[in-house]
């Protein structure tokens, strides 16, 4: 008979390993193609290990092969969520180097849909992250609000999802008539949703405990790791580009970063629900009063950046989307970079994610608002 | 004589008129065994059915409503589907095993049926230790469940499983021990003496404050053996693909899928056997007129009323809550639901000692 105290732990009887798990490609939590390798000790994560190229393009080599005005739409295939926001990224860098001043017209337009864009995207993510966590209920309540903003981008360019309705100069056409009616019915029905959302995940007691502590990423690895968005800003660090080198209208609006100091997963769930508040806000400002203007500014037809390098900084709602361009001044670039805020929001995964349960991995991959194809490329 | 009573009654003399003692006997088996087969089949698809018409009203879509009037006979078609599938299993499966599990289950549940009385007489067995006997049949239901996880040869099918040994053992307990804090005030594990004895006031009613909170913790904890939201760690969808049932495709796939209503089936209609008075009608103290005309219900309305009552309440947990991570699971049992469980165990013998129940 075995002898001993109650908090002996029982050794060599029972043989216990490490073992790993292929989490994707194909897996309903990451969201896409992405191939996480799990080294696992019973329920507990040791280890992360994301192997990425399931949905590799090359779009930068692609890039390297054809004309500016292509290269926007190659940038809807990258973060499809903030197409908008990523052709803009393209058209800023390309009108700076130019030295083309767009309308005010212009700006505004971007700006308004640029928010549009983070609220749509930002109600995938909100409706994902509740599936994850197993609330299957939030993805439908987001994809009701979304559809209403796919319904404006619809009507204003064709497109739900992949826009290209940014051009090099400007916008390829006017807003449809009645895109100011559209935009407020959408922001007077979101308004009171938002705080539905509030009553079903956010102060859910469930919820509440599954995120609290957990996931936790420090300002020092937040920093080192050069995650950006509003992963980053879940730790307390200002990193908003919308901020710090304001493009088309920001510098007009009155808006707030929000903050939150924790680092935890619930700190990242809510930075996002009050980024919401403030694209709503910062669409208010806009709605009413856009300014007449050209639309499209003349550009040749085929552009030739000068020799030189560009970079071109935007606020995705992943993050920061840099767009790095050598240019040896012919019709396509020499070299085209993109530097994707989902690839530097992924690093950190095994930094937070070791030590938690398999449920709670999934609930952190969730809250770094992962895009594959962002990733890849 | 109640008119379900009269029913089975009439059934017997006919069967007795028709062969030898002994052979009606035995087709009285055989015609109770097809019914409970056909109940199991016709419930597990109108659940089906109900869940999806359910979690459509919660998500603001409208699920299924072309296949038949109102999409009734979607499920069915879904069922004809599963069964006309190729099963495809893993190549290194113990396929002894593998084949066996779903079979457990099924078996179990299919059990755990036959004691719940659906009208005064209306059980296939009105045993002695019927409440006894639900639970222990019902808990065969694991082994099932392990040995799916066990034979399919998927890590992920293994995890589910053996969160699904820890989750149900566990909940196990809870939900013997709320069930046996309404025998307290019963004294009798029969379960017609159960219904019998709540003719005047439902037992929920007549133990109030030990009562609810062991209707409570019955919820929860039935919640928790049908592996439901926010239990439902055994599938986790977003975290394990299927869980245990990841590598089952067709005709076994569905039995694991029908043997889940069921069970939700069957814990409902425990907790309104056992709380909401089975099958008796819904009376109010002295209302002569009213408590009449409430009798003219027969039954098993009344069973089925209660029941799909409990129903539409995990449905609505299911589709409302998110899913407990497996730690908070088994503290949630270990350290709140059995302390209190056993704490209110003692309350309700102070309570039946002392005379203070209506």
């Amino acid at each position: 008979m075995r002898t001993g105290t109650l908090f002996d732990p029982i050794e060599q009887d029972l043989h216990t390993d490490e073992y790993k798990i292929n989490m994707g490609p194909q897996h309903p939590a990451t969201h896409g193609v992405l191939r996480l390798i799990l080294t696992i000790d019973g329920e507990v994560i040791k280890n992360v290990e994301p192997d990425l190229g399931y949905i590799h393009r090359s779009i930068e080599k692609i890039c390297e092969r054809d004309n500016y005005r292509q290269i926007v739409h190659l940038t809807d295939r990258m973060d499809y969520l903030s197409s908008h926001i990523n052709n803009e990224a393209v058209c800023l860098l390309i009108e700076n180097a130019l030295e083309i001043e767009v309308s005010d017209r212009v700006k505004v337009i971007r700006t308004i849909l640029d928010e549009l864009t983070r609220i749509s995207s930002h109600l995938l993510w909100w409706g994902v992250m509740g599936m994850d966590v197993g609330a299957l209920t939030t993805f439908m309540y987001g994809f009701r609000e979304r559809e209403m903003i796919n319904d404006i981008f619809e009507n204003t360019c064709g497109a739900r999802l992949t826009m290209n309705y940014n051009v090099p100069g400007g916008l390829m056409w006017d807003i449809y008539s009645g895109f100011v009616r559209d935009t407020k019915a959408f922001l007077k029905h979101f308004k009171p949703k938002l705080k539905e959302y509030n009553d079903l995940l956010t102060d859910n007691i469930i919820f509440r405990k599954r995120t609290e502590g957990i996931g936790v990423l420090s300002k020092e690895s937040a920093i080192a790791y050069g995650v950006t968005g509003p992963t980053m800003r879940g730790s307390g660090v200002s990193c908003d580009i919308r901020k710090l080198f304001p493009y088309s209208a920001y510098d007009r609006v009155e808006f707030e970063e929000i903050f939150m100091q924790g680092g935890d997963t619930f700190d990242r769930y809510l930075v996002r629900m009050k980024e919401m508040e403030q694209s709503i806000h910062i669409i208010e400002q806009l709605i009413d009063n856009i300014p007449e203007g050209e639309t499209l500014e003349k550009t040749r037809a085929v552009i030739k950046l000068p020799k030189g390098e560009f970079y071109q900084r935007v606020e995705t709602a992943r993050g920061e989307l840099g767009v790095y361009v050598i240019s040896d001044g012919k019709k396509s670039p020499y070299r085209m970079k993109f530097r994707s805020p989902g690839f530097s929001n992924l690093s950190v995964i095994n930094e937070i994610a070791v030590g938690h349960k398999i449920g709670d991995f999934v609930a952190i991959i969730s809250t770094l608002d992962l895009v594959i194809p962002d990733i890849d490329r | 004589m109640h008119g379900t009573e009269r029913f089975t009654a009439a059934v017997h003399q006919w069967l007795l008129g028709m062969f030898s003692p002994g052979a009606a006997h035995i087709a009285e088996m055989v015609l109770t065994g097809l019914a409970y087969l056909a109940f199991f089949a016709v419930a597990g698809l109108a659940l089906v059915y109900l869940e999806r018409r359910i979690a459509a009203f919660f998500q603001v879509r409208l699920g299924p409503n072309r296949v038949g009037p109102f999409g009734l006979l979607q499920t069915v078609a879904d069922a004809l589907k599963l069964v006309a599938k190729e099963p495809i299993g893993t190549k290194k499966a113990d396929h002894f095993l593998y084949s066996l599990a779903p079979y457990f289950l099924i078996i179990s549940s299919l059990m755990a049926i036959s004691v719940i009385p659906m009208g005064a007489g209306f059980s296939a067995f009105d045993i002695d230790v019927g409440v006894f006997f639900l639970i222990a049949v019902s808990s065969v239901g694991v082994l099932g469940i392990l040995i799916a996880g066990w034979g399919s040869y998927n890590k992920y099918s293994l995890i589910g499983a053996l969160r699904s040994g820890a989750q149900m053992i566990s909940y196990e307990l809870s939900v013997g021990l709320s069930l046996l804090t309404m025998i307290l005030l019963v004294g009798s594990l029969r379960f017609s003496d159960v219904v019998q004895a709540q003719s005047d006031y439902w037992l929920i009613f007549k133990g109030h404050i030990p009562a609810f909170i062991a209707f409570v913790i019955f919820i929860i904890s039935g919640t928790a053996e049908s592996n439901r939201t926010p239990f439902d760690l055994v599938e986790a969808e977003s975290e394990l693909g299927a869980g245990f049932h990841s590598e089952y495709s067709g005709i076994q796939f569905a039995f694991f899928f029908l043997s889940e209503f069921i069970n939700m089936f069957i814990i409902s209609a425990v907790a309104a056997t056992v709380f909401l008075g089975g099958w008796m009608p819904f009376h109010i103290g002295d209302l002569e007129g009213f408590n009449h005309i409430m009798d003219y219900i027969p039954g098993p309305v009344w069973f089925f009323i209660k029941t799909g009552f409990i129903i539409f309440l995990m449905m609505w947990f299911r589709w409302t809550f998110p899913r407990l991570r497996i730690d908070q699971l088994m503290k949630l049992e270990w350290k709140y639901l059995l302390p209190l469980n056993l704490l209110n165990i003692l309350l309700m013998a102070f309570f039946v000692w002392k005379g203070w129940y209506l």
